[in-house]
């Protein structure tokens, strides 16, 4: 594994990140920071079977955003893995720019399902890998929801249907930040005994840290090889606005976008930590 | 006599036959949707998700994502209503090819009351761009619906019914989205979608010993809505009603108000849930609360002719 080329696929993806937030001047930054190590592990480590000039590939794999707030991470990834150019980045949540407020399938490619109604990501993966299986794929089905999003019902219901039909091409994962818009989600509505709560419903779970590469991206490889007959979730423990001093552990930073002199901060910030 | 969702059962089933891309999900009420017959030949293809209906709209918009083509199947008022939101932002904004088949609409459903009787359905699914909503008639028009749902590309709603219906269209009868002139009158044109076809041909029985004889136009497709067909319909008559068994807020009678008030403005009369819940009984005797029989029709008639 080169750890050095996923840091530096980070480093590019966070700048992404802030740069098309502060340009269409609203956005998630802090749920988009904190997943990037996990997409750049899905997309970079080696991990997701895809082909960016031939998106619609049969065999490939499929992943799922489920908390599609977390928009720009999943446009800046996908633009640092070839689908489309950089260039239209800039153009984030504005009129007639493909880069909607939250993704939407038919505008741009690789995106795998229109998302941001919270709660539903998992059901569509479940439908997914069903299909997958019955048309005899060997495509893993990968979805990452948001920790907050856990407090939609519909997210159980899938979580029950996932492990009744006996789902090993399914894993879902938790980007566990601890936050939501209102607050900490201990406070709001508490998640926790959160690994319990998956056990409990027939998931294996796995728990590691969100933003180290070598726990996450052999985690991933390691869950495209099961044949357990049950449905795995991996829960990633991160920081919300990781890589942005400012904006870590900031509720704010939820849904709020940084002013012009703020991303300059992180721009630094983000360029001392690679030098670190 | 065949209630439209036994119809519907039975055209999945052939459809199965038909194509392996066919799969179907229920929400536990697998036997009174008649997504059953299906289930029974086809176990590896159906899906029955329990009692959760947003899950059901999710996990159908899944398979179709991976290139199937679900009909998924509860009670209107539980597809419509419970998983409006997954049908509008997961299944109908991405325009997926899912078919939402959903049996039990309006007061027909009778015993079980006003929590099960979906009279809003037809205005729910319609107000969301992308989708295309279909009432079937009778059994006939019901198989004929299915196979065009399962031909056309998009999001589907199909509304069944629990009660009995005679076969009223010819047996080769073929839905292409358009008004059907089921019977042809002067003066007056009764539109009439579902179940109400039946119950208008009756009333138009009554009628004749008062020496009228409206036209009868059979309306399956509500959306996209046949605006310029009913047009030249109502350009050769001179009185116009509308029956269903909805409510008349946001259902046939407001689509046809809105086209008319729009290109060729007249009073419509509505036959139709006035504003109302549902309530416990008897189809038949619901049919007469609600004024939704023949006789109730008749008076309908009758009052605004005077």
């Amino acid at each position: 594994m080169d750890d050095l080329l996923l840091r530096e696929h980070a480093k590019n993806i966070r700048h992404l990140i802030i740069e098309m937030i502060t340009s269409a001047k609203s956005g998630h930054p802090g749920g988009s920071l904190s997943a990037v190590e996990i997409l750049v592990s899905l997309y970079f480590g080696g991990v997701l079977n895809y082909d960016p000039k031939n998106p619609s590939l049969e065999s490939r794999d499929r992943f799922f955003l489920s908390k599609g707030h977390a928009a720009p991470v999943l446009y800046s990834t996908l633009a640092e893995a070839g689908y489309f150019d950089k260039s239209g980045l800039d153009t984030l949540r504005q009129l007639n720019s493909p880069f909607q407020g939250h993704p939407d399938m038919k505008k741009l490619p690789g995106i795998e399902a229109s998302t941001g109604s919270l709660g539903q990501g998992l059901s569509i993966s479940v439908g997914c890998a069903l299909g997958l299986r019955l048309k005899g794929l060997k495509s893993h089905v990968f979805a990452l929801l948001g920790d907050g999003e856990l407090e939609e019902g519909q997210v159980w219901e899938a979580a029950m249907a996932a492990r009744q039909f006996k789902l090993d091409n399914l894993t879902a994962i938790i980007d566990r930040n601890n936050l939501q818009i209102d607050g900490f989600t201990e406070e709001v509505m508490s998640l926790e005994p959160l690994a319990d709560k998956w056990r409990s419903f027939g998931w294996s779970v796995l728990e590691l840290s969100g933003h180290d590469f070598d726990q996450i991206v052999p985690a991933l490889l390691n869950a495209k090889k099961r044949d357990d007959k049950k449905p795995l979730v991996i829960i990633a423990h991160t920081i919300k606005g990781k890589g942005v001093s400012f904006m870590e552990n900031i509720c704010d930073f939820h849904g709020k976008a940084p002013s012009e002199d703020q991303a300059k901060i992180a721009y630094s910030e983000l360029k001392e930590c690679d030098e670190q | 006599m065949k209630a439209t969702r036994e119809a519907y059962g039975e055209a999945l089933l052939d459809l199965g036959r038909l194509s392996d891309q066919v799969v179907a999900l229920d929400a536990d009420l697998s036997k009174s949707t008649k997504t059953s017959l299906f289930a029974k030949e086809f176990p590896e293809r159906f899906f029955d998700v329990g009692i959760a209906e947003q899950n059901m709209i999710g996990i159908a918009a899944g398979l179709s994502l991976a290139g199937f083509v679900p009909f998924a199947s509860t009670f209107a008022i539980f597809a419509s209503g419970r998983a409006w939101e997954q049908i509008r932002n997961t299944v109908a904004y991405p325009s997926l090819n899912v078919k939402v088949c959903a049996s039990h609409a309006g007061i027909t459903v009778g015993e079980d009351g006003a929590s099960h009787q979906s009279v809003e359905d037809i205005g729910l699914m319609s107000i969301i761009p992308n989708m295309t909503v279909l009432v079937p008639s009778d059994p006939i028009e019901t198989k004929s619906i299915i196979n065009w749902a399962f031909k056309y590309k998009g999001p589907v709603y199909v509304r069944l019914g629990r009660m009995g219906v005679p076969d009223l269209l010819p047996k080769d009868y073929s839905f292409d989205t358009k008004p059907y002139i089921f019977k042809k009158g002067k003066k007056i044109v009764i539109f009439a979608t579902g179940i109400m076809l039946w119950k208008c041909l009756e009333a138009i029985e009554l009628l004749k010993a008062y020496d009228i004889e409206p036209t009868l136009v059979n309306i399956p497709c509500l959306k996209p809505f046949p605006e310029k067909e009913i047009i030249e319909i109502v350009r050769e008559h001179d009185m116009v009603f509308t029956a269903e068994e909805h409510s008349i807020i946001g259902g046939l009678g407001s689509m046809v108000a809105s086209t008319l008030s729009r290109s060729y403005p007249m009073k419509v009369s509505f036959i139709g849930i006035n504003d109302k819940f549902g309530t416990s009984g008897k189809p038949n005797d619901l049919l007469s609360f609600y004024g939704l029989d023949a006789a109730g029709i008749r008076d309908k008639l009758l009052d605004n002719i005077k």
